[in-house]
């Protein structure tokens, strides 16, 4: 289970992290960003996210943070 | 439940939106190289050199030091900043217009001269800055601005594979060709980044690598059709992969 953060100051809706989720999560949202832009955005009601980090792997702008739930029994770094 | 962060933003890339267009490959490699800086704790002693092209604002980006140098011109500063201190990472951060083009020359004798400095350089197949006219890289039958019917080599000649032509050269250490086109590919980039700095830092020579990356804006394309261009049209002529590595271990 994973939870992804898209930071719409520098989203700049390019769409690759779209065609990166395995999941097909993500879209392109309706709204306009403050920078003039259509972010992506998260759909995600059934939690099927895997936190895998593809999305923020591919996005140019990193504007991408990528949660995962911490497993029990491993150590801290 | 508990929730750890598994990627974001370097430290080293300072949290400003970049110029480039949706989708720019740029962005991609500025972030690898980034988290590479990160990764070996060097921040307090990189020096990147920055060209003349899309990439010219990129001191505005890196938390770094940077030098900007005449076009084409980055290896040459980067050699007098290496040489008189040894003890700093230098990397040059270049296009191919800068590269390939008009600093051939320098691109080509500071691999002669093995010069312990890094260069990342970012291979799209057109001038991007300038409005998409045709570069050395760009493919035979490709359209730009300057060849409107496509790259034809009966006057135009042909596409230069410059990491097959530095990788010849004794003095060159560690060279290698990747893209930012998919998931897999980015993350052997970011391998070949760190391979690269820690080859300067082990002082074995030269070090370059050749990225492959897409310009949606001058290629007319969405951006995803543009990384789809890239696997289908760039990397048939421009193949991936390590060309030359230290002799010691890897």
């Amino acid at each position: 289970m994973g939870k992804v953060v898209i930071d719409e100051e520098f989203c700049k809706g390019c769409t690759l992290c779209i065609n990166a989720c395995p999941q097909h999560l993500l879209r392109t949202a309706k709204r306009v960003s403050k920078t003039s832009y259509h972010p992506a955005e998260l759909v995600d009601p059934e939690g099927k996210c895997t936190g895998c980090g593809l999305c923020a792997l591919v996005c140019p702008d990193a504007a991408i943070q990528v949660y995962r739930e911490k497993k029990a029994g491993v150590k801290e770094k | 439940m508990e929730m750890e962060m598994v990627s974001g933003r370097p430290k080293t890339l300072l949290p400003v939106p970049t110029h480039y267009c949706p989708g720019c490959g740029h962005g991609v490699i500025h972030r690898l190289v980034a988290e590479v800086i990160d990764g070996l704790g060097i921040r307090e002693k990189t020096v990147v050199v920055a060209p003349v092209g899309c990439a010219v604002l990129l001191y505005n980006y890196f938390d770094v030091d940077a030098y900007e140098a005449a076009h084409g011109r980055a290896p040459a500063i980067a050699t007098g900043c290496k040489r008189v201190n040894p003890e700093l990472v230098v990397f040059t951060y270049q296009g191919d217009g800068d590269f390939a083009a008009i600093g051939t020359a320098e691109a080509v004798h500071v691999a002669a001269r093995g010069e312990k400095i890094t260069t990342i350089f970012v291979n799209n197949a057109v001038y991007g800055m300038t409005g998409g006219q045709m570069a050395p890289t760009t493919l035979l039958g490709q359209k730009t601005t300057t060849t409107t019917s496509g790259r034809a080599s009966e006057t135009a000649g042909f596409p230069i594979r410059m990491s097959e032509m530095i990788a010849t050269l004794p003095g060159a250490a560690y060279v290698a060709r990747v893209s930012v086109s998919s998931p897999k590919n980015v993350a052997q980039a970011k391998m070949a980044v760190r391979k690269a700095f820690e080859t300067q830092i082990k002082g074995l020579g030269y070090s370059l690598v050749e990225f492959l990356s897409q310009c949606p804006t001058n290629w007319h394309m969405t951006p995803v059709e543009s990384v789809r261009w890239v696997e289908e049209q760039m990397v048939p002529y421009y193949p991936l992969g390590e060309l030359k590595v230290p002799k010691e271990e890897y």
